[in-house]
């Protein structure tokens, strides 16, 4: 548990947390919205992005990576927007027309185009390669103060440690109207509160979250993320305030045993190779709610529903 | 390439091409018609749950054929296992959905991520059980005809068949549920029955639809004719045959351009070729096209100020809104310096009158049947008769004298 | 044609109504919305005399609360202009305080009363104030004042109709606005509930605040408001309840859908 753990699996560990965390902290609030699978079409979406941008520039190089993301995110975000509201069509079909098309723009340019001689294919988009995200200049816990070896870290980790951080900054400032508009979006507009701005900018949110989660996990973690905590957290309390403890619980706790599953559960069964860590992530989330389900204190509906 | 379009939409482009071409109709037209209904029950996204619910089911069939010692890539097999575990999937939706507080949206949210996240350990797992044997799998996630084997092109026809089929004998129930589910249980239809009916068409496209399209782009099959043909009309089965015609037209153009050039994948491509459809639906459609209702409602808005500036006119009340303004200018109805010109007086009065007309009318007990152009927009000539009119006229009583 | 048209002109009420007075708490003019192409509300003008209780009434679909939307700028207007206290609203926002109808939110969204009630001072908090112990009172006393005080800690889900209607109305209370827009708070509620909401808005009144309701019940039309507004679509009238409340406008705003029956037993005066 010395050198060895913080060369090959610190990084990759602190990586799936903070993905966790950055995604599900707005899955909250898209939950409560019932937008929740805006989160799987910002994920489908990131595909023709990524594949754009290489593309463009010619290199997979991760800056123009991310730009080219954000970039179809937002594309899609509009163009959901505008079908739904042009063509007066139910927010979940508008956005599966949205993002299955993108998808399948981002399929057929990426066969298209010459990418043999680099890293770039869909299974990679999906599934990441949260594995491979090493500390190689680490020796053990003393790298931790070690300047040269601190800045040969996965540039993965900076880059996912400050979305995480603006993200929460982001919550934080924003809760009491994220939380009124929310709760009641005609109050909120009867106060002055900018609720269009404000469902935007949740919007825009998760999208940053979801593309720098990406770059590191791969979109299948960052759709369970959306998700799967914040899901649970609902299930555990009705304060909200309380609900946002526990999805970030629960998003650490899925990260950590996911990875430790993935590396280390084959070889409890006599296998010999390691799984993929963001499907076990995924997978634990979803026994995590699972659970949630089963047991959660507050499991049912007691409310009217809106509308009735 | 032209020609081998060409070739390929004749069913010339041999054995093979003809199979998948026409396989991917007939998915086309199953997959249009069930989604649908699903569409119009407002669970269109149901089937992105379904679709990556298949994919563990997938690596569970071939574990277990490879563990009895037979062929993992067997497509019936395989189309088996990932029937299952999308019906457990479906299953774990609605439960969540009933059983808990969580919303659909949510539960089709964790479903699919999380059934999806447990089907790629499987496939890295199989990657690492029998080195070699596995490559067919993950065609199985965006689809690959290429080298399809001419026995699991007959699964597909057969399939498609017998989907486009079921749909057929199952529309009246199914149109009945999806128009009004409320009224369709008071006269007697089993909502619950018709709708896993529905789900269970569902699932049997995104299962044959494996092959072809792929379990992430089936789900565009399902959704997009059938959001597309909404465009075109507002009648449930009109829409349904709108859609059946536009998958299978993307199915069978989208095979066609895809049996015609080497780097272009089947699934993709048909994706891709609804997707233009569906656009040129939504701008261009007579009845709820964005073109079409832009015009509808410039018209209706220039109408409005229209009015009332005309009343404003008679009122003798100043107009300060700039649109009422330019459209009685445009019109002619008020001078450059905002006067009221001869016509514009003429068609204020008339305005007035009609308005007073109106008011009668919506007094009458015949009133409620014309409710719909009751807005006093639609010139009052179009709603009622001379006879209606006069008859109305008659209760304005006697002229009155007024100081002008 | 012309001629008969201005005669005619000279019996529409309308012509002779007396332009707003500048500072009434709320006047409209010309107010028009249409969601697609079907007007929901047309050109409607009214003016709400200061210290008033005014009920907007009319049948479902007639635009009542389409009206009040627009009016608080939730809605996009086609045409027409909306004043508070003289002002467009966003320069007075502070002067409203809005009840939207129950069934517009969610009630199982994870909250409980105290919160939902503090909402109502999001403007003195601002983003990041911290509720400090005066504002926590001021919620509590407005809970007092529909007689949920007891509630406060309870989540908002396990709340009956009636008792949800009432944490709406403490919240409006807590931001002790000027005018008060009330979308239908009188429905599906109990009868003791009832009771404590117009008991609030009559001291509302007493503290010479505006009360504007929309309102389904004919039946208490008059016991409750002193003024009110018909409307179906249009405008159809607009007063003191004495004068305006009558069967013929009744009539005018129902059409054939109001039987003379039931008009009769509102025992009103004749129009």
């Amino acid at each position: 548990m010395g050198s060895e753990f913080v060369q090959l699996s610190l990084t990759p560990i602190l990586i799936g947390v903070l993905a966790s965390i950055a995604c599900a902290l707005p899955g909250n609030f898209l939950i409560l919205r019932r937008q929740a699978l805006i989160g799987d079409a910002i994920s489908h979406v990131v595909l023709p992005g990524i594949v754009v941008a290489f593309l463009i520039t010619g290199t997979v190089a991760s800056v123009p990576m991310m730009l080219g993301a954000a970039g179809a995110a937002i594309i899609a975000v509009i163009l959901i927007e505008a079908i739904k509201r042009l063509g007066r069509i139910e927010p979940g079909a508008a956005m599966g027309v949205v993002f299955t098309s993108m998808f399948a723009g981002g399929v057929l340019l990426l066969e298209q185009s010459d990418t043999s001689n680099v890293h770039l294919d869909v299974e990679h988009a999906l599934m990441g390669n949260l594995e491979s995200l090493i500390w190689f200049a680490a020796e053990d816990w003393s790298s931790l103060v070690d300047p040269a070896a601190l800045a040969a870290l996965p540039a993965e980790l900076p880059r996912i440690a400050v979305v995480c951080a603006l993200v929460a900054v982001l919550t934080y400032l924003f809760w009491r109207p994220l939380k009124i508009s929310t709760f009641d979006e005609g109050f909120a507009r009867s106060m002055g509160i900018p609720t269009t701005f404000i469902s935007i900018g949740l919007v825009i949110a998760a999208a940053v979250a979801a593309v720098a989660a990406f770059d590191a996990v791969g979109s299948i973690i960052v759709i369970a993320m959306f998700i799967c905590p914040p899901a649970a957290a609902r299930l555990m309390t009705n304060q909200l305030e309380v609900q946002l403890v526990w999805s970030v619980v629960f998003a650490v706790l899925s990260a950590v045993l996911g990875y430790v599953f993935a590396g280390y559960g084959p070889l409890w069964f006599g296998g010999e190779n390691a799984v993929s860590a963001a499907g076990m992530i995924a997978t634990v989330s979803g026994i995590i709610l699972g659970l949630a389900c089963l047991f959660g204190p507050q499991r049912k509906r007691i409310g009217e529903a809106a509308g009735l | 390439m032209w020609t081998t379009f060409l070739d390929a939409l004749l069913l010339q482009a041999g054995y093979n091409a003809a199979l998948v071409a026409i396989g991917a109709a007939l998915l086309g037209i199953a997959a249009g018609t069930s989604g649908t209904f699903l569409f119009l029950r407002k669970r269109a996204l149901v089937s992105d749950a379904i679709a990556h619910a298949t994919l563990p089911g997938i690596g569970l069939a071939f574990i277990l054929m490879v563990a009895l010692g037979g062929d993992g890539r067997d497509l019936g097999g395989l189309m088996l296992g990932s029937a299952v575990t999308a019906a457990a999937g479906l299953l774990l939706v609605e439960w969540t959905a009933r059983e808990t507080r969580l919303s659909e949206d949510a539960a089709i949210g964790a479903v699919l991520s999380v059934f999806f996240g447990f089907g790629i350990v499987l496939l890295t797992f199989i990657q690492t059980m029998s080195s070699g044997r596995q490559a067919g799998l993950d065609g199985l996630l965006l689809g690959s005809t290429a080298g399809m084997l001419f026995q699991d092109g007959i699964i597909i026809a057969i399939g498609g068949v017998l989907s486009v089929v079921a749909v057929y004998v199952l529309r009246r129930p199914m149109t009945l549920v999806a128009f009004d589910d409320e009224f369709a249980e008071a006269s007697g239809v089993n909502v619950r029955h018709v709708d896993l009916a529905i789900m269970g068409l569902v699932l049997g496209v995104t299962v044959i639809g494996l092959k072809i399209v792929g379990l992430i782009l089936i789900v565009a099959m399902l959704i997009i004719p059938a959001v597309a043909a909404r465009f075109w009309t507002e009648r449930t089965e009109h829409v349904v045959l709108g859609a059946g015609l536009i998958g299978g037209a993307s199915g069978y153009i989208g095979a066609a351009l895809s049996a015609s050039a080497p780097a272009l994948p089947t699934g993709p491509i048909i994706v891709l070729v609804c997707a233009l459809l569906f656009g040129l639906s939504l701008l261009f459609a007579p009845i709820r096209g964005v073109l079409a209702s832009v015009l509808r409602h410039r018209r209706f808005q220039v109408r409005v100020h229209r009015r009332q500036g005309l009343l404003a006119l008679v009122h003798g009340e100043a107009i300060h809104d700039r649109m009422t303004l330019a459209v009685l200018r445009r019109d002619g109805l008020i001078r450059a310096d905002g006067v009221a010109t001869d016509d514009g007086r003429a068609q204020a009065a008339k305005a007035l009158l009609d308005e007073r007309r109106w008011e009668i009318v919506r007094q009458l007990h015949f009133a409620d049947g014309i409710k719909a152009s009751l807005d006093g927009l639609t010139p009052i000539e179009e709603v009622l008769t001379r006879d209606e009119l006069a008859e109305i006229d008659k209760r304005l009583g006697p002229p009155v004298v007024v100081g002008e | 044609m012309t001629g008969r048209a201005v005669e005619v002109a000279a019996q529409d009420g309308r012509i002779l109504q007396q332009p707003p007075a500048d500072d009434s708490p709320l006047a409209v003019r010309g107010l028009t919305v249409s969601y697609g192409d079907k007007p929901a509300i047309f050109s409607v003008d009214a003016v709400v005399p200061p210290e008033s209780m005014m009920a907007i009434v009319g049948p479902n679909g007639a635009g009542k609360s389409t009206l009040l939307k627009a009016v608080l700028g939730i809605v996009e207007p086609l045409s027409g202009t909306v004043s508070v206290y003289g002002e467009p609203l966003a320069k007075v926002q502070e002067r409203v305080a809005y009840v939207p109808q129950r069934a517009s939110v969610d009630w199982d969204f994870p909250t409980r009363v105290i919160d939902v009630v503090l909402m109502g001072l999001y403007r003195e908090l601002g983003l990041l104030g911290w509720v400090t112990g005066r504002q926590r009172k001021t919620a509590k006393a407005c809970l007092e004042r529909v007689g949920m005080a007891e509630f406060a800690n309870r989540q908002i889900g396990q709340l009956s109709g009636g008792q949800q209607q009432r944490v709406f109305l403490a919240r409006a209370l807590a931001q002790d606005a000027d005018l008060y827009l009330l979308d239908e708070p009188f429905a599906g509620v109990d009868a003791a509930t009832e009771k404590a909401i117009i008991d609030v808005l009559k001291s509302l009144k007493a503290d010479m605040k505006t009360v504007v309701c929309v309102h389904h019940d004919l039946a208490t039309v008059s016991d409750y408001f002193d003024h009110v507004l018909l409307i179906n679509v249009r405008k159809i009238a607009e007063g003191p309840v004495a004068t305006t409340f009558t069967a013929e406008n009744l009539q005018r705003t129902y059409g054939g859908r109001l039987a003379t029956t039931h008009i009769d037993e509102l025992r009103l005066p004749a129009g």
